[in-house]
C-alpha cells in the first residue's frame, strides 16, 4: 500500500521528470512537425474554399488542435531517452515507472493545454460566443490529459530507440482517429457502421462537447461526454504504466 | 565489517546466452571492490541488476540490506551510478542536469545547490556550468557524471569502467576522487579493463569470465596463489644455453629477456637453489637474481585463459 508521503515524494519527482521534458522536448523537430504544422495544414486543406462559419468550425478545430499537440510530445520521449541513455539514469534513480511516466504525460499535458489556449483566446477575440466556456474549459482539460496518456501509451510498442518509427507509427493511429470523429463530418451525418466507429474514438467525446459548448447541441449528453472521456483517461493511464513496466527492459537488452 | 552488497546465486539469460552465470559474492562496507573481466564477461550485466536497471533470472542481492527486487527504490536512493558512457542531458547544461538528479533523489534545494557548486568546483566545472553538455569533451562529461553519482551523497558508489577512454588529467581526477570517497567511508564497486587501476585502487578483486566467478581475493593474494606464475629473473657474465636452463627440475619455462634470462616456477626457493647450482657447475658468474611476482595482468590472462579452455 502506498503511503501518502510516499505518493508525495514521487509526484515531487514527477514534476522533475516534467520541467526536464519542458527544457528539452518541446522545441524538438519532431513535435513541431508532428503537433503543430500537420493539423495545420490539415485544417486548411479542409476550410479553405468551404464556406463555413469561425462558430461551425471552431469545435472540430479545437479538437484537432486539443488531439495533436497533447499527442505530439509524448511518444518521442522514451525513444529519445532510450537512444542517448538518459533512460537508463532514470531507471536507477529512485523514481518509479509510474512516476517518470506520469511527468512524460505531465508535460504532454501541459504542451498541449497551452497550445490550445491560442485558438480558444483567438476565437473570444474575434467575438465568437461561447455558450458555456466553464464546460469548453473542463472538456480541454480532461481531453487533454486523456490524449497526453494516450501520446505515452504509444511510445510502449515497439520498445525501439529510434524516435521517427514511434512518430510514425502514432500518426497510423492518430489520423485515422481524427477523420472519424466528427471533426470533419458531424457524427449524426455518418453511416450507422460509423457512428459506432465513432463512439470508440474519445477525440468523439471532445469535440461533441465542445460543439454543446459552443452551440448547445451535442449528439452524447454531456454526462456521457465527461464520463467516457474520463474513462479513456484512466484506461490509458493505467494501460501505459502496465505495458512500460512490462516492455521497458526490453530497451536495456 | 558489514555486508554492502550481497549476491547470492545471481543469473541473467539473455536467449541461449548465459551472460551472468550464477555469481556469488559480498562486498563489505568500506571496500573498493575491482570486479575485472573480458569483453562480454558479464561485468556490466551485473553492475545493470545491481543498480536494478534489469532484473536478474534467478538470484538475489541487497543493497545495504534492502533486496533489489523487492525494495528497489530503498536500494537505489542510497546508489551513485558512474555508467561506462555518459548519460548526462546533452541538451541541459551542467548545471541543470545536477538540479534533475537532485530532485529525483530528493535532495532539498537548499542542499542542492550547494553540493553542486561544492562538486562543480571540485572537478573543475563551475565556470563552465551554464553551458549546454553536448559542447562538453569527454572528460568533462565523465567528471559531470561523477558529479551526478554524488549529488545524493551516495553509500554505495558503482563505477563503470570510470576511466575508461579519458585524458591522463580526468582520469588521475576520477582516481583520487575514488580513494578520497573511500576514506569518508564510501564503498565502491568498480568494474575496469585497467590493470594497474586495479591493483593500486582495490582492496579486494574478482575476476569474471564467460559470466561465472574465476576467482576472488585481494590483488596480492590473487598474484602469489597463481602458482607457476612466479618467476626468477637472472642474469650471467656468459651467454648460456637456454636448452640446458630449461632442463632445470621444477622450471616450467625459460624465456630470454634481453640480457636477462626470465625463469617461471611454481617453488621459488626450490628454483634458486638449483639456478645457483647450475652457475656454480658450469662456472657462471650470476651478475642479478630478482624473485618476481606475477603482475595482475598475468594472473588476469592465466584465469581468462583458462576458462577459455587456451
Amino acid at each position: 500500500m502506498l503511503s501518502t508521503t510516499f505518493f508525495l515524494e514521487q509526484i515531487k519527482r514527477s514534476l522533475a521528470i516534467a520541467k526536464k521534458d519542458i527544457q528539452i522536448y518541446y522545441l524538438k523537430g519532431p513535435v513541431i512537425v508532428f503537433g503543430l504544422i500537420f493539423p495545420l495544414f490539415l485544417f486548411l486543406a479542409f476550410t479553405i474554399g468551404r464556406n463555413l462559419s469561425a462558430k461551425e468550425l471552431f469545435p472540430g478545430f479545437i479538437g484537432m488542435v486539443v488531439f495533436f499537440t497533447a499527442t505530439s510530445v509524448g511518444p518521442a520521449i522514451l525513444p529519445w531517452e532510450a537512444r542517448s541513455k538518459t533512460l537508463e539514469r532514470l531507471v536507477c534513480s529512485p523514481i518509479s515507472t509510474w512516476a517518470i511516466l506520469f511527468g512524460d504525460i505531465l508535460a504532454s499535458f501541459i504542451f498541449g493545454l497551452f497550445i490550445s489556449l491560442v485558438p480558444l483566446i483567438a476565437i473570444l477575440i474575434i467575438g465568437v460566443e461561447i455558450m458555456d466556456l466553464v464546460l469548453l474549459s473542463s472538456g480541454m482539460i480532461l481531453a487533454t490529459f486523456c490524449f497526453a496518456s494516450l501520446s505515452v501509451l504509444l511510445s510502449v510498442y515497439p520498445p525501439t530507440d529510434i524516435p521517427s518509427t514511434v512518430m510514425m507509427l502514432s500518426s497510423l493511429i492518430k489520423f485515422p482517429l481524427v477523420f472519424i470523429s466528427g471533426v470533419f463530418v458531424p457524427i449524426e451525418q455518418l453511416p450507422e457502421w460509423g457512428k459506432i466507429v465513432a463512439s470508440a474514438s474519445p477525440l468523439t467525446y471532445f469535440v461533441d462537447l465542445a460543439k454543446c459548448s459552443v452551440n448547445g447541441i451535442s449528439y452524447f449528453s454531456v454526462p456521457v461526454d465527461l464520463a467516457v472521456l474520463t474513462a479513456f483517461a484512466l484506461v490509458f493511464l493505467i494501460s501505459s504504466v502496465k505495458l512500460h513496466e512490462r516492455f521497458l527492459p526490453k530497451r536495456f537488452s | 565489517m558489514s555486508i554492502a552488497i550481497s549476491v547470492h546465486n545471481l543469473t541473467k539469460r539473455y536467449g541461449d546466452i548465459t551472460a551472468v552465470d550464477n555469481i556469488s559474492f559480498e562486498v563489505k562496507q568500506g571496500e573498493i571492490f575491482g570486479f575485472l573481466g573480458p569483453n562480454g564477461a558479464g561485468k556490466t550485466t551485473t553492475i545493470r541488476i545491481l543498480t536494478c536497471i534489469i532484473k536478474p533470472d534467478e538470484g538475489k542481492a541487497t543493497i545495504m540490506g534492502h533486496d533489489i527486487e523487492k525494495e528497489p527504490l530503498q536500494a537505489k536512493q542510497i546508489m551513485g551510478i558512474v555508467p561506462e558512457m555518459s548519460n548526462a542531458y546533452i541538451d541541459l547544461s551542467a548545471w541543470n542536469n545536477l538540479m534533475l538528479i537532485g530532485e529525483l533523489y530528493g535532495v532539498p534545494k537548499k542542499q542542492r545547490a550547494e553540493r553542486a557548486k561544492r562538486l562543480l568546483e571540485k572537478f573543475g566545472l563551475y565556470d563552465r556550468r551554464n553551458q549546454l553538455v553536448r559542447d562538453f569533451s569527454k572528460g568533462m562529461k565523465q567528471r559531470l557524471i561523477l558529479c551526478m553519482a554524488l549529488i545524493n551523497e551516495p553509500t554505495i558508489l558503482f563505477l563503470d569502467e570510470p576511466t575508461s577512454g579519458l585524458d591522463v588529467e580526468s582520469a588521475k581526477i576520477i582516481r583520487e576522487m575514488i580513494v578520497e570517497l573511500n576514506n569518508t567511508g564510501t564503498t565502491v564497486f568498480l568494474t575496469t579493463h585497467n590493470m594497474e587501476e586495479a591493483n593500486k585502487l582495490c582492496h579486494r578483486i574478482a575476476i569474471i569470465n564467460h559470466g561465472k566467478i574465476a576467482a576472488i581475493d585481494t590483488p596480492e593474494k590473487l598474484r602469489v596463489k597463481s602458482s607457476g606464475l612466479q618467476s626468477i629473473e637472472a642474469s650471467f657474465d656468459y651467454l648460456v644455453n637456454m636448452d640446458d636452463l630449461a632442463k632445470i627440475p621444477c622450471i616450467k619455462q625459460v624465456e630470454k629477456m634481453g640480457d636477462k634470462i626470465k625463469f617461471y616456477t611454481s617453488d621459488t626457493n626450490e628454483a634458486l637453489n638449483r639456478i645457483m647450482d647450475y652457475a656454480r657447475s658450469h662456472g657462471l658468474k650470476i651478475i642479478t637474481l630478482n624473485t618476481l611476482a606475477p603482475s595482475l595482468e598475468e594472473v588476469f590472462l592465466k584465469l581468462t585463459q583458462i576458462k577459455n579452455g587456451v
